[in-house]
């Protein structure tokens, strides 16, 4: 019933800690423009444009949707804001894709971006609110102790958080937009980094980026004359939880295992773990890489780190995860969900560069947001769904 | 375009009066209602679409908690736009397009009582030229209207009518008030207040199953202009125009039209904007300055003017939310009451 | 207005953004620091003012920056008698939008013209410049009729001392009146006579602490019981906290743990104190804390009351218990 979808352009800014070389208007287009390089398009050719970030307090303008419109080519067109907490980069993929697959729009451009360095982003999330009951350190307090209890359940060796952080820098290596480039990476050099939130370490830690990434979703006629190949939307899917109930399962998630689930089941893919050639998981903090694989169905429950400690998901493994480096490199927050699925989808096209994996066919972009409980996700691949 | 239709099978808004609006509360409360008054069954419903803004409640993340009011459990497909509510009834309206799911639900709710929203908005403008400056939403809004006066086309007197329609006092009375930022009064802006507002859409044979006489949703369009005031013309809303062109297509003059004036001399500019002629009645859900509710206000107007297609008062009906400096942005909707 | 009885609290919202400017906004303000004025000619010819890096009408880029001078035209305006706090000037003043002599656009700002008898659309002003530019839009202090007398402004300082423009900061400020609802309100109140309130719904049979208004699962007010439950518990999971922030009530390194009350359906986020370092080393999943609550004289209807959690030395409880409650 809906129309396909397919990626045809790709565009990112260079992530760095203060992109103080630019306005933020200017850090949009960096992304903007690449990805209309890339497609062959210039901005008159895009019917709509859907907007992604995360809270406003971190660049303290509010709704910047409304004065950055205009430098997306946005004046006249359609305009969404998305905003999903973390996983906004991610939900603003899904967003543009349904305007295509609803057949509203031919072209549609999809922009996340945080400029993190406008203001600080320990001080934006550490907000004493009344009421509340006090909060702890930043995103690092909040998920420390879920990464413990995934230790306690599975028997995990400290080792694969570090080895998850150095597969993600030997990778960001390879990608000329990471911000971390940490070339000396090491087990040892993880190992010996300062404790923040035990047990996660600070190399085990994303960075506070500046970034913007963007995609240009077509209609199936348009991908003939795009110059460059296609990335086919194979699926999407969307699925929330509330933050606080009963029998919750912070550490595994149900919407998550729904998310992929559900996404699965629409691309018709049975066997993840074998039929995903590439994935771009959201992973802050390097021991979610093992949680997440579990979580999705890409491992059985608390062998989610032997696959890790295999070396599989390594950029030479057989389910290579976050061949970019992935938000361990680069997390400008309302961005890092919507450079998954557009990592994904250059694997798909084979234009990852340095860090692409041989023959990847089809390719996963998942992000999450909040407590973990808001994720997004999406199937693409090098073939017509 | 798929061929789907899509209609406004429910609708329910709960203004909030006196401080302590709890987004979880606001939302439970409409939520819960909109389901008591409908036979669409809580578990058809295949996505949930918000929008509020953190900053009415200087939090991030604020809608998290909302999300406690909706009972998403098991998981719910779930999105949320920093945003009117209308724009979220607008992906959701995309979503059911697509065939994916047959219903959706569409709430927003937001917050006037907590914070100083007349500071917030000057921190939604340009921040290198516009903000630092301090212009509030009147200043802003009286360029506008100025610039109405200035062109020929209002007078003082003119907005003072739609401020005065529906209460007891005269336009002579309210042009004796001083003014806030001229040629602007007090009264010329629609009050605000905390509360959520809900909605529910549903698709083809069961949205006939579930509503005797679905509002379909035959048109929706947004659009958005240049935002700096002094680069655009502040007498013409071209977006409005466009989107009411787009929404509307062939179809008839409406019998009513909801549209959002957060200003009363905005009433003119959106009803030129959308060519509604006299047969149409304006904001028969209340003056045309209602009390607004933020980030639910464009959602109310789509839902008042469902409502009173599903209830037989008309047939047609187009509504109009909008947002930023000046009637930026807009959304404008056209729906009819029918079989299908 | 707050409801009587109703607990309230202020809550600011304050930070000083520092953004960097790109290259046309670095050149604009770098010359309205040197009291002149670049507008952005885009490539149909249009001139922009203030300049900008990318046409709004297009979306193309901008580079191209021309002067113009200090004088232009109102194109409109209005008369603001009782400024709020930040807005504009500090006395009566309209807003008005000046087209520069050249530009194409306006820009807009605040005219110092004494009385709104004195303020048309269509009437000359020029730039009053600031005595002592910082660095942004306000370099322009505000616009005056053009017919009145021209004052000069306070000498420059030395283009040679300044360093480049490469960032702008705005200070923002917002403040809030946060109103408990009455459910949060009693369990503040609870937390004052060092009691635990939680409250059951009556749909699932959930017990939630802190006590809430609504049941996140079923959507439903929660009607069921309150409870009091006790101030004891298990451990389900926990962090240590080794790194400062601002704001942050122990020093590190501290514990944070999940907290399992006895009888509650959902754990809670709290403290775990009186340990020194050597103990926190030694803390596991499973065991049994206290509430360590704040002295008499220190009771406040606020999660203050409870100071932290601390270990009690008795045996773990066993695993089936609690380990699903994270």
């Amino acid at each position: 019933m809906a129309n396909r979808c397919a990626v045809i352009g790709v565009g990112q800014t260079r992530h760095d800690s203060e992109r103080t070389d630019l306005s933020m208007p200017g850090l949009v287009r960096e992304a903007a423009l690449r990805a209309l390089e890339d497609a062959g398009l210039t901005w008159s050719d895009i019917d709509a444009v859907v907007m992604g970030k995360a809270p406003d307090m971190f660049e303290g303008v509010v709704n910047p949707g409304l004065f950055l419109a205009g430098a997306l080519g946005a004046t006249g067109l359609p305009f969404l804001r998305v905003h999903t907490a973390g996983s906004v980069g991610g939900s603003t993929g899904v967003v543009a894709s349904q305007l295509i697959r609803a057949g509203v729009h031919r072209r549609v451009l999809a922009v996340a971006w945080e400029k993190q360095s406008e203001s600080n982003a320990m001080w934006a999330l550490s907000q004493r609110y009344p009421f509340q009951p006090p909060v702890s350190a930043g995103a690092g307090g909040y998920f420390a102790p879920l990464v413990r209890a995934y230790i306690r359940r599975s028997g995990a060796p400290e080792h694969v958080g570090w080895m998850v952080a150095v597969k993600d820098r030997l990778n960001g290596l390879k990608n000329p937009y990471a911000h971390l480039k940490i070339p000396d990476i090491s087990l040892e050099k993880v190992r010996k980094s300062p404790m923040l939130w035990e047990p996660i370490r600070y190399l085990e830690t994303c960075p506070s980026s500046d970034g913007a990434c963007a995609i240009i979703l077509g209609a199936e006629d348009t991908v003939d004359a795009a110059p460059n190949p296609a990335a086919w939307v194979h699926a999407t899917a969307m699925r929330s939880e509330p933050l606080i109930f009963a029998g919750r399962d912070q550490v595994n998630p149900q919407a998550g295992q729904d998310c992929a689930a559900a996404l699965y089941k629409k691309a018709g893919v049975t066997d993840p773990r074998r039929q995903i050639d590439a994935a771009e998981l959201y992973v802050p903090f390097s021991w979610f890489e093992p949680m997440w694989l579990e979580n999705l169905g890409l491992a059985e429950r608390g062998e989610g780190w032997k696959l890790v400690d295999s070396g599989a998901t390594a950029l030479d493994g057989e389910l290579p995860v976050n061949p970019s480096g992935g938000v361990m490199c680069s997390n400008p927050i309302g961005a890092s969900g919507l450079l998954r699925f557009a990592e994904a989808a250059l694997q798909v096209r084979g234009m990852a560069g340095e860090h692409q994996v041989d023959g990847a066919k089809l390719a996963m972009g998942h992000a999450y947001g909040g407590g973990s409980q808001f994720f997004a996700a999406w199937l693409v691949g090098s073939e017509k769904p | 375009m798929s061929d789907r239709n899509v209609a406004i099978v429910g609708y329910a808004g709960l203004p909030v009066v006196g401080a302590g609006a709890d987004p979880a509360l606001m939302v439970q409360a409409v939520v819960s209602r909109l389901f008591e008054e409908s036979s669409l069954p809580r578990d058809r419903i295949g996505f949930v679409c918000s929008g509020s803004r953190d900053y009415d409640f200087g939090q991030p993340f604020s809608f998290i908690s909302a999300l406690d009011g909706v009972g998403a459990w098991p998981p719910v497909a779930e999105s949320h736009v920093e945003m009117d509510g209308a724009w979220a009834l607008y992906e959701a309206w995309v979503k059911l397009l697509t065939g994916d799911i047959d219903a959706a639900l569409v709430y927003a709710f937001g917050c006037s009582s907590r914070g100083d929203l007349d500071a917030v908005e000057t921190l939604q403008l340009d921040p290198y030229t516009l903000s630092p400056l301090g212009i509030r939403p009147a200043g802003l809004a009286a360029l506008q209207a100025r610039a109405l006066i200035d062109a020929g086309r209002y007078t003082e007197a003119d907005f003072a009518r739609v401020a005065a329609r529906g209460t007891d006092l005269t336009a002579e009375a309210l042009l004796e008030a001083d003014y806030v930022a001229s040629p602007l009064r007090a009264h010329d802006r629609a009050p605000r207040t905390d509360g959520a507002v809900a909605v529910l859409l549903a698709a083809g044979d069961l949205a006939r199953e579930v509503c005797e006489r679905p509002a379909w949703i035959r048109g929706i369009d947004h659009r958005i202009e240049v935002h700096a005031p002094g680069f655009r013309d502040l007498t013409v809303a071209p977006s409005i125009a466009e989107a009411g062109r787009r929404a509307r297509g062939n179809l008839p003059q409406p019998d009513l039209a909801e549209i959002q004036a957060p200003w009363s001399h905005q009433a003119f500019l959106i009803r030129d904007a959308l060519a509604l002629e006299d047969g149409t009645a304006i904001n028969p859900s209340g003056r045309v300055l209602a009390r607004d509710i933020p980030m639910a206000a464009g959602l109310s107007r789509i839902g008042e003017a469902a409502a009173r297609l599903t209830r037989g008062d008309a047939d047609t009906a187009m509504a109009h939310a909008t947002m930023g400096p000046c009637l930026q942005q807009n959304l404008v909707a056209y729906l009819q009451a029918g079989e299908s | 207005m707050a409801d009587s009885g109703a607990l309230t609290e202020p809550f600011e919202l304050k930070y000083a953004y520092k953004r960097s400017l790109g290259p046309v906004l670095q050149q604009f303000f770098e010359a309205l620091r040197r009291r002149r004025v670049l507008g952005a000619r885009t490539a149909s010819g249009r001139v922009l003012m203030p300049p900008s890096e990318y046409d709004p009408d297009t979306g193309e880029a901008v580079s191209e920056l021309v002067p113009l001078p200090e004088t232009g035209v109102v194109t409109s305006w209005s008369w603001v008698d009782a400024p709020a706090p930040g807005e504009g000037l500090e006395r009566p003043f309209a807003w008005a939008l000046v087209r520069l002599d050249g530009a194409d656009t306006a820009m807009l700002h605040a005219l110092d013209a004494g009385s709104a008898e004195r303020v048309h659309t269509g009437m000359a002003v020029r730039i009053r410049w600031a005595d002592a530019p910082v660095g942004g839009i306000r370099d322009i202090a505000c616009f005056v009729p053009a017919d009145d007398p021209i004052e000069a402004p306070a000498p420059l300082p030395d283009p040679a001392a300044l360093e480049p423009l490469t960032r702008i900061v705005t200070p923002t400020h917002l403040s809030y009146t946060v109103q408990a609802d009455p459910v949060r309100t009693e369990c503040l109140l609870a937390l004052a006579e060092r009691r635990l309130l939680a409250r059951r719904c009556h749909q699932c049979g959930e017990v939630y602490v802190p006590a809430r208004a609504t049941c996140p699962t079923c959507a439903v007010i929660c009607e069921g019981e309150d409870i009091d439950l006790p101030d004891t518990g298990v451990v389900t999971t926990f962090c240590v906290i080794n790194i400062p922030f601002q704001g942050q009530l122990l020093t590190p390194p501290y514990a944070c743990a999940h907290i399992l009350l006895d009888g509650a359906s959902v754990p809670l986020f709290q403290i775990i104190g009186g340990c020194d370092a050597a103990d926190l080393s030694k803390i596991r999943a499973g065991m049994r804390v206290k509430a360590v609550w704040a002295a008499d004289d220190a009771l406040t209807p606020t999660w203050e009351s409870l100071r932290w959690f601390e270990l009690t030395g008795e045996p773990d409880a066993p695993a089936a218990d609690w380990e699903r409650y994270v």
